[in-house]
């Protein structure tokens, strides 16, 4: 037994779920929201920050409006997914992990998506996009700098 | 109770108990960092492996196995010993200047590390991560000041933020249970310092004779423990004098 | 209504029948992930906003994931008394014309794939285009195929309960609820054979006993969907093309061993299948099927879904009840096992998708029939997802037994464009490759296991002569870098270590000790760690090692990347007798190395080059040479 005793436990999966309710309506995990929710759900601070650190879904740093996700799982390596990644990161000047200057997009590395077979694929906000080729990414991001939304049929591609 | 033969000899140990036990029985040391008696078993360090030969072959970390019936163990198979030797390779790669760490590699008979160093990129560090700190601090206290943060190679301890804690209580346990000296705690007038948390803690003056004894933060003690209500108002110097006088006085009386 | 009684369960079912075998025509268009991802949602409103236009009166329903990914989107169609055709890579113009043709009662025979023959039909395959188009059973990658654990994918409507229950859904449930008693339950499920489909292959009777039996205030089932082994997509599949099968799963699951309490973990990367189960979980609540008083037969039980936040270790037993506890996904070491000491310390079973979507089938089949699939000692079919570089990607259900070779060459159609097909990886980051010349293999337990490769989750990523295996070794090791939760040393150092020693090797820096280094290194990692992500993150080293042992060896002794894919081994260059001059490398190259004049043959600087071979995979010409 602990010398400071410790209320009872959250339910399962309770942490998780606020965590990630504040990062889909801040676009990323503030201080002050992750203090007011270790009080609010009677959890040590340094418990929550610690889950908040452990997981990649989650950013203490505020994002882009766009985030691409590059898939680097293995049949979208396999199929030449660095290569789309590095054409995203010099098309847009920055790195995976890093946001743009101007604030329109932040690149983030994924292990799969679970399209495999439509490889390689990258993920724009909620639009993933499959079976890609380099010479595609430059004509998807235009459309979200031109502020037209992401076509992605089979006629797209094939144009 | 539970027989099982260590290295040869045969010891009985409680059901339930940890094979790391039944390898002290047997009077057998092994290097460990993540196991301490007073905290639930970790298995972080993977130095206390031991190879199970009998009923079935594994390869077993001794702090976080429970004891059968019947077990044949080795500590010193080829396989334990080459396990804990590139452990030690690897921790002196990340802590090349931690004596405690060569030390413990030398009587292993591992005098270099083949890895690249530091392997953290930081010569100074001394941090095994072996979880002393986090869980004195979370399971024994429940101050819960720290936490390991980050994952992979970028698993560090610290406090939220990187930032003071306010859950902090000065207490020291964590510096107390470190293996090599990675925590720190100084006291500087009336300042008590953890460098490693980012973490200053006041401290409270004797009014006695004005001396900082205790960490502000441990007042809640004397509501938890009345027995010790007061002793929370002086420093252990003025409160030896005052109960000595107290005898002493009590004695002339009885004379 | 809430289901109570045999008819109310036979009420559902028969509406389900209306709308799965209606007097109207019926189109399914796939839409869960991948076929979304190809494009489907615009083929959908196409045929929709066509049926509107023509006056139709058709069912169209948005079903999950038929297999056949490489031709998705897909349709499938059924005229009642005509037939049922599958329609395979089809737009949104292909959707118009769709309608139009079936306006007039006719199939159009443009992207035809398959007569999708119906049950009882005397000419199975009709008339007109239908007598002229293969069987779906005859396509070369259906062929071999035996569906159990995906037998409603791609068929029901996912979010359709009355569907479900139609083919044959809460059978199971109503008969373990209405009949058996729980330790009857466990017995038939011990019986039948089942082993958990993630890839432990433990028998998951014998887990479902070991928990009832343990000492406990509480007991609890978790759904592990966690499925974070890049190139596997099977149990995403199921949460988005059948997740009743689960949740019946689950809940028959509860009652065996006594848990009143279900979660369902699913990765944060998949958000249609955590909408379809959380869909899945209200309509079951609605119609009394979950919560209180299941079915009246006193039985309670509730689902809730946690979702992930992106840890690969998330997936270990272990480090996934870390992290639904509220803290980070580390794993603890073991024993004690979960189904003794779980979730908040109490005996909780965690079963994998496949394996509850298999458990309503086995309780309303019974045992025997179970048992009976497949060859001796392997009572079971195996869902792979088959990817990477195949011509013919998807889903793929087959028993045990089935080759290597069948499955690449048969089933997958063979290597991408034409090219040799030089191994395949299974098993994910914890799995290994299998070198061509034992493809005669067959897929079963044994087998793989020997050949270093394990049959975990069922991933099965095709490789050919263009894909460097050193590469691979280092491309999963870095993999485990980023996903190690760092506990235990020879993980978190190990997997570091080994990235250094391959990237020496990659670089053509390597010295004459680092490939006994490299084993020496990854047997320590593979012996030592607390977990299973330490204990298998050697082992895409150790099979190429193995197998591949010829391609380390140019690398360290010759500098030399046979497959011409490792950049400090290679050179590109133009071959100018074959450049048109196009431009599109000039374009598309990452950092502008290539110039030339429009309709001249253009070059590379090599100064500037990073070999990482854009050029090379778009050039229509074939233009551009790897020099090795």
């Amino acid at each position: 037994m602990p010398l400071i005793a410790q209320p009872s436990h959250p339910p399962a999966g309770a942490v998780l779920a606020r965590l990630h309710e504040i990062h889909a309506a801040k676009g990323y995990l503030p201080e002050a929201d992750l203090r007011a929710t270790a009080n609010d759900l009677a959890i040590p601070l340094s418990q929550l920050y610690s889950a908040a650190a452990f997981y990649s879904a989650f950013s203490f740093q505020p994002r882009g409006s766009h985030t691409v996700q590059g898939c680097l799982g293995t049949a979208c390596y396999i199929r030449g997914g660095d290569r789309l990644l590095e054409k995203i990161g010099t098309s847009l000047g920055v790195k995976p992990g890093e946001t743009t200057p101007d604030g329109l997009f932040t690149i983030e590395t994924v292990h799969c998506f679970g399209s495999c077979s439509m490889s390689p694929v990258i993920r724009v906000d909620e639009e993933t996009y499959g079976r890609l080729r380099v010479d595609r990414v430059a004509r998807i991001l235009k459309k979200f700098t031109e502020g037209t939304l992401g076509e992605h049929s089979i006629e797209e591609q094939e144009k | 109770m539970a027989t099982l033969t260590i290295n040869g000899t045969s010891v009985s140990i409680p059901q339930g108990a940890l094979l790391l036990r039944a390898v002290e029985e047997a009077g057998i040391t092994l290097p460990t960092l993540c196991h301490h008696d007073a905290l639930a078993p970790y298995g972080a360090c993977r130095l206390c492996l031991v190879m199970i030969i009998a009923p079935y072959r594994a390869l077993v970390a001794s702090c976080t196995y429970p004891v059968e019936e019947g077990l044949v163990v080795q500590t010193h198979a080829p396989e334990a010993v080459q396990a804990r030797r590139l452990t030690l390779e690897a921790l002196m790669s990340r802590c090349p200047r931690s004596d405690v760490i060569s030390k413990m590699a030398e009587r292993e008979g591992v005098t270099a590390s083949r890895f690249g160093m530091p392997s953290s990129g930081n010569a100074d560090e001394l941090c095994v991560l072996c979880g002393l700190c986090v869980r004195v601090c979370r399971d024994l206290i429940g101050a819960a000041a720290i936490e390991f943060i980050g994952r992979g190679s970028e698993r560090r301890v610290g406090a939220p933020f990187n930032m003071h804690s306010d859950a902090c209580i000065g207490c020291g346990a964590c510096a107390e249970v470190c293996p090599t000296g990675a925590i720190r705690m100084e006291d500087r007038g009336n300042q008590r310092i953890l460098q490693a948390w980012n973490t200053c803690i006041t401290l409270s003056a004797c009014p006695e004779c004005g001396r900082f004894f205790a960490p502000e933060p441990t007042r809640f003690l004397k509501d938890m423990f009345p027995e010790i209500k007061a002793c929370w108002n002086v420093c252990p110097e003025c409160r030896r004098q005052k109960t000595s006088r107290q005898w002493l006085n009590a004695g002339q009386k009885t004379d | 209504m809430t289901i109570r009684s045999h008819a109310d369960l036979k009420n559902l079912r028969e509406d389900g029948i209306s709308l799965l075998r209606p007097e109207r025509p019926r189109i399914c268009v796939g839409m869960a992930t991948c076929g979304l991802v190809a494009g489907a949602g615009a083929v959908f409103e196409a045929i929709r906003e066509a049926g509107k236009t023509y006056g139709m009166d058709i069912v169209l329903v948005s079903t999950g994931c038929i297999g056949c990914c490489q031709q998705e989107p897909v349709v499938d169609v059924y005229m009642p008394g005509l037939g049922r055709v599958l329609y395979a890579r089809m737009t949104s113009e292909d959707g118009q014309k769709l309608i139009t043709a079936l306006s007039v009662s006719e199939f159009p025979g443009e992207h035809a794939l398959a007569v999708i023959p119906e049950a009882g039909s005397v000419a199975p395959k009709g008339m007109g285009i239908l007598s002229r188009l293969p069987l779906i059973s005859e396509l070369p990658f259906y062929a071999k195929q035996h569906k159990i654990i995906l037998r409603n994918s791609g068929l029901i409507n996912p979010e359709s309960i009355g569907e479900y229950a139609a083919v044959g859904g809460y059978q199971g449930l109503s008969r373990a609820l209405w009949g058996l008693s729980p330790r009857e339950v466990i017995d038939e499920i011990t019986r039948s054979g089942l082993r958990g489909l993630g890839g432990g292959g433990f028998p998951t009777g014998k887990k479902w006993e070991v928990c009832s039996r343990a000492a406990g205030t509480a007991r609890y089932i978790i759904c592990n969907a966690d499925e974070g082994n890049p190139g596997a997509y099977m149990d995403r599949t199921i949460l988005e093309s059948d997740p009743y099968a689960v949740i019946e799963g689950m809940t028959i699951g509860g009652y065996a061993i006594g848990a009143s309490q279900g979660y369902v973990y699913v990765r944060n990367e998949y958000p249609l299948a955590i909408k379809r189960i959380r869909h899945a979980i209200e309509q079951s609540e609605a119609l009394g099927l979950l919560g209180e008083d299941i079915l009246g037969s006193g039985f309670s039980f509730s689902i809730d879904v946690v979702r992930g936040a992106g840890a690969f270790v998330c997936g270990e037993e272990t480090a996934l009840i870390a992290s639904m506890e509220g803290g980070l996904g580390e794993p603890r070491a073991r024993p004690p096992y979960p189904a003794i000491k779980g979730l908040w310390g109490q005996p909780t079973i965690i079963n994998n998708v496949k394996t509850l979507a298999s458990v309503s089938a086995i309780v309303a089949q019974g045992a025997d029939w179970y048992a009976g699939i497949g060859t001796d000692g392997n009572a079971e079919t195996v869902v792979f997802s088959l990817v990477g570089k195949i011509a013919n990607t998807g889903l793929v259900e087959a028993p045990l037994g089935l080759t290597l070779n069948e499955m690449i060459h048969e089933i997958g159609g063979g290597g991408l464009d034409g090219r040799r097909v030089k191994a395949v990886q299974t098993g994910g980051p914890a799995g290994g490759c299998i070198p061509a010349d034992l493809f005669h293999l067959p897929i079963d337990y044994s087998s793989l296991s020997q050949a270093a490769s394990i049959m975990r989750s069922g991933g099965m990523v095709v490789m050919d002569e263009e894909t460097c295996m050193v590469d691979v070794a280092r491309y999963f090791l870095s993999f485990t870098i980023e996903e190690s939760c760092g506990k235990c040393t020879p993980c978190r150092e190990g997997a570091r270590h080994m990235v250094e020693i391959l990237t020496r090797i990659i670089e053509g820096k390597a010295g004459p000790g680092d490939l006994a280094m490299l084993e020496e290194v990854a047997l320590w990692v593979k012996g030592a760690s607390l977990c299973g992500l330490g204990q298998t993150a050697p082992n895409p080293v150790l099979s190429t090692l193995r197998y591949f042992r010829d391609e380390y060896d140019a690398h360290v002794n010759e500098k030399r990347c046979p497959s011409g894919v490792c950049r400090a081994l290679i050179r590109l260059a133009i071959v100018p007798e074959r450049c048109t001059g196009c431009g599109l490398c000039l374009r598309e190259c990452p950092v502008g190395a290539v110039s030339g004049e429009k309709k001249q043959p253009h070059s590379i600087d090599a100064a500037l080059c990073t070999r990482c071979r854009t050029c090379y995979e778009i050039c229509p010409e074939g233009a551009v040479e790897i020099v090795r």
